[in-house]
């Protein structure tokens, strides 16, 4: 479903990845992680070109995401986004949050848009707060509101950019339960994360990522059991 | 002294010249201040642009109009500026207006650049990566947000464009200060007229500090959830 060709991304002078090789089937969770500047969330914004990819190429579903024939608007509304940061639209509610990119972009009418919207908040457990604004919900309900907007799109793929790294502890649970269900559920997901426990549990395959490349990749089983590279060794043995 | 003596019916006598002044006054800087919006979004939002084409001519504008005094910028408009192109001159109100146009969207343009740049980038990441195109991100997303901090800095615009326009005197606009300089002409005094003058400046930028005070209120209150449907406008 996503498959990646070589790719390379530089940042001016700064060569940020150098040259990475992937392929994401359908209904795949795919657990990214490795040491900070070792280029997962950069990798992971590259697949829908939230940065420019320097050389290479990212196929969805058979579309080349670097051409500049491809309309790269279209791509994104199949690929759903998590962000660290939860970046909710602060002047709208919730509610408005999540109908606002169906209404605008797959034409959806005021009520269809609010059904979806609130069956996904029914999904997240949070319905109740469908008029409240951002600032009023805790860290964790704000990152389930931003899951339940990106849904909201219908996506192929769902991309998580360290969706528990900006929570207090307590609430990183609940995010976590929510993409769980997802994964359940059969959603494709690329996951780039600090949570072991979740890709050990929830993941079909781990990336370790080190330096720019891929170091080491395979079932959660083997890399966390039976890790085969030093780096990855090394890595391990700090956060487990 | 002076103080004393104060005679005020040399004002009232020209009481209609400064009546006309307050009303020429007002639409100068309407004028010139809506126009400077129009034109100071064009510009600000070509200050943003990564095109080059766009943003260093924005850049230099800005540069040039903040850079050079108004009262120059009023002079060359209506004796060089506007003979030079349509060949006569159509008197003070044009190139009044134009002057003040074209010097309040250089100022409103930083005003509106750096409410742009003052969002989060992760909000417009945030709007991209549901599929909307960078103009629908701008107006759906960005631009109510950054609406609302540029209120204050362009309140700020508005007062300081109502008291520069008083600069558009020098080529014979009878606005306030003309009046108030007819009346020190014709009676060779000075407290009354000018400090008339003063008065009314003063009078009408209360009064628009007051505009903008409810403004400001008005929509910085759409966050507050008790007043929920007028947050929902920006939607």
């Amino acid at each position: 479903m996503i498959k990646v060709e070589n790719l390379h991304k530089h940042f001016d002078k700064l060569e940020v990845l150098k040259g990475i090789d992937y392929e994401i089937k359908e209904k795949e969770v795919v657990c990214v992680i490795g040491p900070s500047g070792s280029g997962k969330s950069t990798f992971l914004r590259c697949i829908n070109l939230l940065e420019e990819i320097t050389n290479g190429a990212i196929y969805i579903d058979g579309v080349k995401v670097n051409d500049p024939k491809t309309n790269i608007n279209d791509i994104r509304t199949e690929v759903g986004m998590v962000f660290q940061q939860f970046n909710l639209f602060p002047h709208m509610t919730v509610l408005d949050n999540i109908t606002m990119a169906p209404m605008l972009i797959r034409k959806l009418s005021k009520p269809e848009a609010e059904k979806l919207a609130l069956e996904l908040l029914d999904k997240v457990g949070l319905r109740a707060k469908a008029d409240n604004y951002p600032q009023q919900l805790s860290g964790g309900q704000q990152q389930r509101v931003a899951i339940a907007r990106a849904l909201a799109m219908k996506p192929k793929v769902m991309l998580f950019d360290e969706p528990t790294s900006a929570l207090d502890p307590e609430m990183v649970n609940e995010v976590l339960d929510v993409m769980k269900q997802l994964a359940l559920e059969g959603m494709t997901m690329v996951v780039v994360t600090h949570e072991m426990g979740f890709a050990r549990e929830v993941a079909d395959r781990v990336v370790f990522m080190d330096g720019g490349f891929i170091v080491e990749q395979g079932d959660p089983e083997q890399l966390f059991g039976n890790p085969q590279n030093e780096r990855t060794k090394a890595f391990l043995g700090k956060v487990l | 002294m002076d103080f004393l003596e104060l005679r005020w019916d040399i004002i009232w006598n020209y009481r209609e010249l400064f009546l006309r002044g307050i009303w020429i006054t007002i639409l100068l800087t309407i004028s010139g201040y809506v126009g400077g919006i129009i034109l100071g979004v064009l510009i600000g939002l070509g200050e943003t642009s990564k095109k080059k084409w766009i943003y260093w001519p924005s850049k230099l504008y800005v540069d040039l109009f903040r850079g050079t005094p108004m009262l120059v910028q009023i002079l060359i408009i209506h004796l060089a500026f506007i003979p030079a192109i349509f060949g006569q001159s159509y008197g003070f109100m044009v190139s009044g207006i134009t002057a003040l146009i074209l010097n309040c969207a250089a100022y409103n343009a930083e005003i509106i650049r750096a409410g742009i740049q003052s969002i989060d980038k992760g909000q417009m990441e945030a709007a991209r990566s549901l599929g909307l195109t960078h103009s629908q991100a701008m107006r759906k997303i960005i631009l109510p947000q950054a609406f609302r901090r540029m209120i204050p800095p362009l309140g700020n615009e508005f007062i300081a464009l109502l008291k520069d326009s008083s600069l558009v005197t020098v080529i014979a606009a009878n606005d306030i200060l003309y009046a108030a300089k007819v009346v020190a002409g014709a009676y060779n005094r000075f407290w009354e007229p000018y400090l008339v003058a003063a008065l009314l400046y003063l009078i009408l930028t209360y009064l628009v500090t007051k505009v903008v005070a409810y403004v400001e209120r008005r929509f910085s209150n759409s966050y507050n959830p008790r007043k929920k449907k007028e947050g929902r406008v920006a939607s």
